[in-house]
């Protein structure tokens, strides 16, 4: 398991055990995290999962990938640090993980 | 013009089952008119989910019908092209008008950054007052326990408003929009709203077009602000548009505000009426009408499917797809596929994962405009329950001649007011 805290626009903080393997989304829906829809239930094909990644920990969700780059590309809200969670798998490296949930997902 | 169906292989009045396989053609609006494509659909899914028709009434065709196949198609966008049309009808030579839904990167992605912002949450906030007082508004002066069609005094009307509202156009004439919808979508024929594609061009060029440009020349000479025309006659990318790109993304924000929204209006009315223990169960807990309203999405399917072109020779399920083949992803289809979605013919108010559903595509095209869909949804539906014990169906729904939009054109309703 691997504490993840997801913070709301408003600062409201979400604590989450993550369980390792699964994604970030998964973590989110399991718990309840509002702001979090996944329509597409993962699949890289809808952007309701967008968090802003804490610069620290940015390096370690691994970068985007293709698929998340032109679907992200169309939110002019994108930040250097943006990540579609569901592209974010849960590791050991990422105990304490922060992410923010932005608001044009409330 | 009506198209002789003896051209072609007539699906209707014949067994799904009994069809052969390679006889199949889902491009035939009789079908969706007579609301008889579930099973020929299920058949499909079952034996031949990436099948080919040889020849329709718009050419060969791919159907890809199963969800997990559409998803594919849809995260490829450089693979299956959106471009020149998403519609199985090719574009005519001399009337190409081009839209951002028919476009690929950077193209579409430019335009749709310009527009996107009236749909941003900040915007749908500001809206939903404006939406409740008008669908208000238009709720209070229904009849009550008289037979009246709920497509045309609400469905259209609340739309329409709506659609004025966005564009800001002249708030008296919004029915006009509603018109120019219509005759962008209808099938053209005898007795139809247009009887030739000409005429329904003319009506297009000859007074939708210039009624805008005049709005525009208006606009840009304003300062910018938050409707729709004015992001268009402000914005970087699309400022200078030709008039023909102007049409289309009209069009395309006309027509994707307005059917679809208004079906799915429509149809909620009706899916409550056949599921009584849905409506009963709604009436019990008014709380899960958020749920309900992505239901309502996923039953309807208000546009049935897309189309796309492969931009080179490839394999979907098995099938060898040739560069060039125009490939229809079936949402009315994936949304009953059984594999991905529990009981899926049954309406279910407070199903999980309500928003798993194809109704407003995926990836980079996904619809612009669901969150404000959605909202508008629930904002009617918190409206009417307010009022009315029941809105009841009390005759049958004629459904819409059409393949690409699922539409209700009547549905005859009596409201019951909440006792006082």
């Amino acid at each position: 398991m691997t504490k993840i805290t997801f913070v709301k626009h408003d600062g409201e903080k979400f604590e989450v055990d993550a369980e390792n393997g699964t994604s970030v989304m998964n973590a989110a829906v399991d718990n309840l995290v509002p702001g979090i829809d996944a329509d597409c239930g993962g699949e890289c094909a809808c952007a309701t999962c967008h968090v802003y990644v804490d610069e620290t920990w940015f390096p370690k969700t691994g970068g985007t990938n293709d698929a998340e780059e032109a679907i992200m590309s169309l939110n002019p809200d994108r930040q250097e640090t943006s990540r579609l969670c569901c592209q974010v798998p849960v590791t050991d490296e990422m105990e304490g993980l922060v992410v923010r949930l932005p608001e044009f997902q409330f | 013009m009506s198209v002789s169906r003896d051209q072609y292989n007539t699906m209707m009045g014949r067994d799904p089952y009994s069809i052969p396989l390679e006889e199949y053609d889902m491009n035939q609006p009789e079908i969706y008119q007579a609301n008889a494509q579930d099973k020929y659909f299920e058949r499909l899914r079952k034996e031949a989910p990436v099948h080919y028709c040889k020849d329709s009434e718009n050419g060969p065709y791919w159907s890809v019908t199963r969800y997990k196949d559409i998803m594919e198609v849809e995260s490829n966008p450089e693979i299956y092209s959106s471009e020149p049309t998403i519609a199985l009808a090719d574009p005519e030579e001399d009337f190409d008008i081009s839209m951002f839904i028919a476009m690929d990167e950077p193209k579409h992605g430019d335009q749709r950054k310009t527009v996107q912002d009236i749909v941003a949450p900040t915007s749908l906030a500001n809206l939903e007052p404006v939406i409740r007082e008008r669908i208000a508004g238009i709720l209070d002066t229904l009849p009550v326990n008289e037979t009246f069609n709920w497509v045309d005094k609400v469905s259209i009307e609340l739309t329409g408003q709506m659609l004025a509202t966005l564009f800001d156009f002249p708030f008296e004439q919004r029915r006009k929009l509603t018109y120019w919808s219509d005759v962008a979508t209808c099938i053209p024929g005898p007795g139809e709203l247009v009887e030739t594609r000409e005429q329904g061009r003319d009506i297009l060029l000859n007074e939708c077009l210039p009624a805008f440009v005049e709005l525009w020349n208006q606009r840009v000479n304003e300062p910018p602000k938050g409707d729709l025309i004015s992001m268009l006659a402000h914005g970087k990318e699309t400022r200078d548009m030709n008039p023909m790109e102007f049409m289309g993304n009209l069009v395309l924000l006309i027509v994707g505000g307005n059917d679809t929204t208004r079906n799915s209006l429509s149809g909620g009315v009706n899916f409550l009426n056949e599921n009584p223990d849905q409506y009963a169960k709604l009436m019990a807990d008014q709380s899960l009408i958020p749920k309900m309203v992505p239901e309502i999405i996923r039953m309807q399917t208000p546009l049935s499917l897309m189309r796309r072109t492969a931009t080179r020779d490839t394999v979907l399920g098995g099938q060898n797809i040739k560069k060039g083949d125009k490939v229809a992803i079936w949402f009315i289809s994936g949304n009953r596929d059984e594999e991905m979605i529990d009981n899926p013919y049954d309406f279910i108010i407070d199903r999980d994962r309500p928003r798993q559903h194809l109704s407003f595509g995926f990836g980079i095209h996904r619809c612009m405009g669901n969150r404000l869909a959605e909202m508008q949804l629930r904002v009617t539906w918190e409206e009417i329950l307010k009022r009315f014990e029941k809105v009841e169906v009390v005759g049958k729904p004629e459904r819409a001649y059409s393949v690409l939009v699922r539409g209700i054109t009547d549905l005859p309703v009596q409201l019951r007011p909440i006792a006082k």
